[in-house]
């Protein structure tokens, strides 16, 4: 629930923009984020981002689906109603191993897209401030988060040294809400009350 | 090490012409966009009365049971599940191409993934109805599942393929689907943000998510994306292994082999792939998308098509070598009389199957054949009926012929419901990929984006000195890491 003040800069070219995110760095400059139409390899790293641990959490959820087939078809087929199949053993592991298979894949998968949309907020309706629409089809924007130390200007003339276009000043809200994109609904109606809160 | 990175130059580009970002996504964009023409809508009309006839044969079915099928006495499975294994096999392509094309680090998959999922999840959907119908009592659809019933509670059998199967399959449309709509996510949300009509900022903005592009989300993207690849690839293997099963665990003559699970998913990518390449050869010429999906791709999935119709070629071979080297008895008839015999009362399936699926697919050794359009098209067409032979000749003429003679049927031919039925899934197929083209980009636009400053005509050519270069300096330039 925070209206933020924001500089940004579009890049056009990775070859301008991985350099331009190290020296933004060097020179003290806090990121917010760089808004990417595809994903870049490297650029996670070259923002000091940390690796992301979804695959620790899908490892967990697959374990839960073996453990959960075993375990229920165990207790069903030995446990609670013993059926004798042509004389075979009632633990018949190798016959469960399908299933067990199967669950183990459908937990894992099934977490970890629940789990990455909840990591990065995703959902039908939701809604968040956009810098610019752009950035989902050819520009890279790159979006410097200003705190009371900020000297604005200076910020401004910093990123077009380092090769951004259209710098800017932008207040944008960073949380998400429940909203549609054809109707213009802000979570915070009037941006100059947030200008007069900085 | 970082040698190992660097893309053959011989290699022709995946994108053709000189095309920048914006460009990508105003060509992938515009058949959304544009109003739809007159092709389609015939097109979408003939599918959704096809779509409509199937609900009717449907209805018939459900109100008067599995009689108004001919199935008979031996032959219980008939046109019903010989449609389903052929559903389902075409539903592996779409996976295969994204999932172990993914791990394997093929590039050319980006132009052809989008619309190959799509065709996977309703490939699996058209599938699906199949078993559901042919339980007759279809409002009892649910007693496939394990849930506390008030019969003691008497649990499903886990020992037993059929229920595997349902587990499989159900598994299998979840994870596709879900592979497929995380793609989407990034591509819907490009639409959102150039659509100017109401409606479409409505509905992409809802379908997409919230979608920003953030570094972070993109990160957690490509790890999911993995993953999703790396679950998906045994999956795809291990359905159409579970499906195989369904025969070979059972012990009549003609099923009961081991080659069944290698021999059946070989023929689901065979068949995948082919229904990938009749329904691409049409789209891309539609929707102006020759640039993405380009002639590389035709020829690279003709020849998957060669060899996975080379390796069900060994199978049949194989499964004709076991039987008479079993000296079983009924296993050399069914093989030998039931199917090889052409005068036998099945025999022209068998050889209709060995010409589709063996002897045709062979025209793809030449390169010309494979970059030919038309051939193409042609062949899709004839292997996708050769694999429905296939399932066909191993349903039918296995049971039609039991072990006692007075247990023979009559000569098997399905009635107009169950021939209604079929054409009602093409329907519903159709349908939903005619929807498909025209509401959701065929193409992966982020992927395309990403691989083409490596593969894009103009990048190519900047490489072009790059060739003139001695070899010290070339491995110089490139030994740095991007």
């Amino acid at each position: 629930m925070s209206v933020k003040k924001f500089v940004t800069g579009n890049f056009y070219d990775e070859a301008v923009l991985f350099p331009a995110v190290k020296k933004t760095r060097r020179a003290g400059y806090k990121i917010h984020d760089v808004y990417t139409p595809f994903p870049i390899h490297g650029l996670d790293k070259a923002m000091g981002l940390r690796d992301t641990s979804l695959h620790t959490a899908g490892f967990i959820y697959g374990i839960t689906g073996t453990a959960t087939a075993v375990g229920f078809i165990t207790w069903a087929l030995t446990i609670d109603w013993r059926l004798n199949f042509g004389g075979k053993p009632f633990f018949a592991l190798p016959a469960w191993i399908p299933i067990t298979f199967e669950l183990t894949v459908l937990f894992a998968a099934v977490g970890m897209v629940l789990t990455f949309c909840y990591l990065c907020q995703l959902a039908p309706f939701v809604k968040k401030d956009h810098f610019n629409p752009r950035s989902t089809d050819d520009t890279f924007v790159m979006a410097l988060e200003c705190t009371d130390k900020t000297n604005e200007a200076e910020a401004i003339s910093f990123l077009q040294t380092i090769g951004a276009t259209d710098v800017q000043v932008q207040y944008k809200e960073t949380e998400w809400w429940l909203g549609r994109y054809d109707k213009d609904t802000k979570r915070f109606e009037k941006k100059e009350t947030a200008e007069a809160a900085h | 090490m970082s040698l190992l990175r660097y893309e053959s130059q011989v290699r022709p580009p995946l994108v053709d012409g000189d095309k920048d970002y914006h460009q990508v996504t105003e060509d992938i964009c515009r058949p959304v966009e544009a109003k739809p023409s007159r092709l389609w809508w015939i097109g979408f009309l003939i599918s959704v009365a096809l779509l409509i006839f199937g609900i009717i044969s449907v209805t018939v079915e459900v109100i008067y049971g599995t009689g108004q099928w001919n199935l008979n006495k031996t032959v219980g499975w008939g046109w019903d599940i010989t449609n389903f294994v052929w559903w389902v096999g075409i539903g592996h392509a779409g996976t295969l191409i994204s999932a172990i094309l993914l791990l394997f680090r093929q590039g050319w998959r980006t132009g052809v993934n989008r619309a190959a999922e799509a065709m996977t999840i309703f490939a699996v959907m058209c599938a699906g109805q199949f078993p559901i119908w042919h339980m007759g009592r279809v409002w009892n659809a649910f007693f496939v599942l394990p849930y506390p019933n008030t019969r003691g509670p008497l649990w499903v059998n886990f020992n037993s393929p059929l229920l595997w199967d349902v587990f499989a399959i159900s598994t299998y449309f979840t994870v596709s689907l879900l592979f497929w709509y995380s793609g989407l996510i990034p591509d819907l949300a490009t639409l959102r943000d150039r659509a100017k009509k109401k409606w479409a900022k409505m509905f992409y903005g809802v379908a997409s998510f919230g979608w920003t592009g953030s570094t972070k989300h993109w990160q957690r993207h490509e790890a999911l994306s993995l993953v999703l690849a790396g679950l998906s690839t045994p999956l795809v293997l291990s359905v159409h292994t579970i499906v195989s099963f369904d025969f070979a665990t059972s012990v009549v003559p003609g099923w009961h082999t081991t080659i069944f699970p290698p021999y059946f998913v070989a023929g689901a990518i065979f068949s995948g792939f082919a229904m990938v390449q009749t329904l691409l050869v049409v789209t891309r010429k539609v929707l102006a998308l020759e640039d993405y999906i380009t002639i590389e791709h035709i020829e690279v999935m003709n020849k998957v098509i060669v060899l996975t119709g080379s390796i069900v070629g060994i199978a049949y071979l194989t499964e004709l070598f076991m039987a008479w080297y079993s000296a079983v008895p009924y296993e050399n008839y069914a093989f030998f009389e039931n199917r090889l015999n052409l005068n036998s009362p099945y025999g022209w399936s068998y050889w209709l199957m060995m010409g589709c699926n063996v002897l045709s697919p062979q025209i793809f050794w030449f390169r010309n054949m494979r970059r030919n359009l038309l051939v193409t098209f042609f062949m899709s067409i004839l292997v996708n009926i050769g694999m429905w032979f296939e399932r066909f000749v191993i349903i039918v003429t296995s049971v039609y012929r039991d072990y006692l003679p007075s247990a023979w049927s009559t000569y098997y031919t399905p009635t107009i419901w169950e021939v209604g039925f079929y054409l009602g899934t093409f329907g519903l197929f159709f349908t939903c990929y005619f929807l498909f083209s025209k509401f959701f980009p065929v193409i992966a636009i982020a992927e395309i984006k990403h691989i083409l400053k490596r593969s894009g005509e103009n990048y190519k050519e900047k490489m072009d000195g790059i060739e003139k270069q001695d070899t010290d300096g070339f491995a110089h330039d490139q030994a740095h890491d991007h």
